[in-house]
């Protein structure tokens, strides 16, 4: 379980991002952050995950936080297993090198996340989709019981949205707590089980998702109207899914 | 979900340090032959010379009381023990030091174009060290002023770049300010110097040559150079979660700042000694780690021991040549520019396109 306890960060050109955020990420749920551009979703994500430190109120969480960023290649071209590996530098001694179990943690995290057979590749020529994996096993690797994802499927194609969304879900599924930003309310309605809109300082809202992502509140959110559409599954089964109106006039 | 279980078969072909690339050799063997390698280039650079000595009483002089030394004259024995071995040796410690050094900045700032001589480290130290033979100093204050100000050098870049040391350009460019400045400091302790005494003193030292080895310098070299190397050596996986980036080492459960401060304090302590025996030796740290990498990959377990023994070989071969391709000495600093500068040529032009991409 991770704890924001009533946290607020502010930068000192451009004043608070957030104020009087409280929020629990439990485990064996999806917690997601929505909102428009530059309201502080990537800021509050690594305030959970330890990267940066509130001004006000504090963080806690029980063993450690697994964060996955972005991901952009980097400077040297490590092996994706190295890559995973290095998930284990809080079981790996100052002095020492990751042992036999340590890299065999790490390849059942690549297989457990269905890219073991990229073990070998070197990571910056591995695809978007590839990359982002490789950076959720190397989180599986470190035994986090906690995942703060920052927007996860930003540059991924359809298929790898779909991948990384049903990887999340199997992984709450077997007890692992998640929390993620993103851009799209259709994966929220999808995948997270409470959501967090911010749209300013003094406007961060949280709930349970089917309560907070009605068409009025994302409309508001978002100021372009948006609608919601219930169908059903193929497998059986209600669910709702978002329509954009595109093109309307916008204020 | 159950979790699957990985086979040792499975493993077998991904054992440590095993680079990425098909055809390369496991980590532990690429360490072994750049060791043979060393071996081989020091034994054959000890018989090199004007008096040339057979390589079966190099290895008799070497292993003395282990073999019978028949046949080892004593002139063949005062040039292996007094000129050439500490000569050598000074070398392996030089060029190894920079070697590692190298590799462990350019892993530090994130940067595969940073070098001690490239970011100012070297001119730092320079300027340390001439301090020290301005005021007629001893070998202490030769050391540890180049240490102060080589390290002065690293955290005024590293102040500069403000944490965005991965930008090339800036790093670059600061590398060219502190570099300037503190050539332009040694200018001004040359001109404030005793034209009898210590001007020479600090002008034969800056030009930069083995040519007056020792075992006094070898003794200079070897403590700070083999302890920084040590530090680094051992903290060699933790290097690479360093080149990480911050965020994403601090997020696996590091703290990238401090560990980032022994490997600077760690370099400056190499560069530091390998100026004080040498003067400003350039492009080591910058070639040697690169052809490392070529040959090895970029894990640091591997990288780091490999660039040292490369490193060491380098500027053997590069200082037998200095002292035997004429009759006199070429400057080695001149010879070790004349190859890396091309070799970084064709790196950055290889690398054109994306040289600011980290920008």
């Amino acid at each position: 379980m991770l704890e924001l306890d009533d946290i607020g960060f502010c930068y000192p050109e451009s004043g608070w991002v957030f104020r009087h955020v409280s929020l629990k990420v439990p485990a064996g749920a999806v917690t997601a952050v929505l909102g428009p551009n530059g309201r502080g979703k990537t800021t509050l994500v690594r305030c959970a995950a330890g990267l940066m430190k509130p001004q006000e109120g504090a963080v806690s969480y029980d063993g450690a936080v697994g964060f996955v960023p972005q991901a952009r290649g980097g400077a040297f071209a490590y092996r994706a297993l190295d890559m995973v590996v290095m998930g284990r530098v809080r079981q790996v001694r100052l002095f020492g090198t990751p042992t036999r179990d340590d890299r065999v943690a790490a390849l059942d995290a690549m297989e457990r996340i269905g890219v073991g057979h990229l073990a070998n590749r070197q990571f910056p020529t591995l695809s978007g989709g590839e990359q982002q994996l490789v950076l959720i096993a190397r989180a599986i690797a470190s035994q986090s019981p906690v995942l703060v994802l920052d927007e996860p499927t930003t540059g991924l194609d359809l298929h790898n949205q779909a991948q990384i969304l049903s990887l999340l879900r199997k992984l709450v599924a077997d007890g692992m707590g998640v929390l993620l930003t993103t851009h799209h309310p259709d994966h929220a309605l999808y995948l997270a089980d409470f959501v967090v809109l911010m749209d300013g300082p003094d406007d961060v809202r949280s709930g349970p998702t089917a309560a907070m992502l009605t068409d009025e509140a994302l409309t508001r959110l978002y100021g372009i109207d948006v609608q919601t559409v219930t169908y059903e599954q193929n497998g059986g089964g209600a669910r709702r899914a978002i329509v954009t109106r595109y093109g309307d006039e916008l204020d | 979900m159950p979790p699957p279980t990985t086979t040792s078969s499975q493993l077998e072909d991904i054992t440590e340090g095993s680079g990425a690339a098909p055809g390369r050799v496991g980590g532990p063997l690429s360490i072994l032959a750049a060791a043979v390698v060393l071996a081989v280039t020091i034994m054959v650079a000890v018989s090199l010379g004007r008096y040339t000595v057979p390589p079966s009483h190099v290895l008799q002089i070497l292993a003395s009381g282990l073999l019978p030394e028949g046949g080892v004259s004593g002139t063949e024995r005062t040039v292996v023990e007094l000129v050439r071995l500490p000569r050598v040796l000074l070398a392996v410690l030089v060029g190894g030091g920079l070697g590692v050094a190298g590799a462990a900045l350019q892993a530090t700032f994130r940067n595969p174009l940073v070098s001690p001589d490239i970011i100012g480290v070297s001119s730092g130290a320079s300027f340390g060290g001439a301090i020290a033979l301005l005021f007629g100093l001893g070998t202490v204050f030769l050391v540890g002023g180049a240490f102060v100000f080589g390290l002065l050098a690293l955290v005024l870049l590293f102040a500069l770049t403000a944490g965005r040391a991965s930008s090339m350009l800036m790093v670059v460019l600061g590398g060219v300010v502190l570099g300037s400045f503190f050539a332009a400091l040694v200018g001004l302790a040359q001109y404030f110097a005793d034209p009898y005494s210590s001007l020479p003193a600090i002008v034969f030292w800056l030009l930069g040559s083995l040519a007056t080895a020792t075992w006094a310098k070898v003794a200079v070299a070897v403590v700070p150079i083999l302890l920084g190397t040590a530090v680094v050596l051992l903290l060699r996986w933790r290097l690479n979660v360093l080149s990480l980036g911050d965020d994403e080492a601090s997020s696996l459960g590091i703290r990238p700042s401090r560990l980032r401060w022994v490997f600077l304090l760690a370099c400056a302590l190499i560069v530091a000694g390998a100026v004080a025996v040498s003067g400003a030796v350039g492009w080591v740290g910058l070639v040697i780690p690169h052809l490392a990498r070529m040959w090895v990959g970029p894990d640091h377990r591997v990288l780091l021991p490999v660039s040292f023994l490369l490193g060491a070989t380098y500027l053997i071969v590069i200082d037998t040549i200095a002292r035997t391709l004429t009759a006199g000495e070429i400057p080695l600093g001149v010879l070790t520019a004349l190859v890396g500068a091309p070799v970084f040529f064709v790196l950055l032009r290889r690398n054109r396109d994306r040289i600011w991409d980290h920008a």
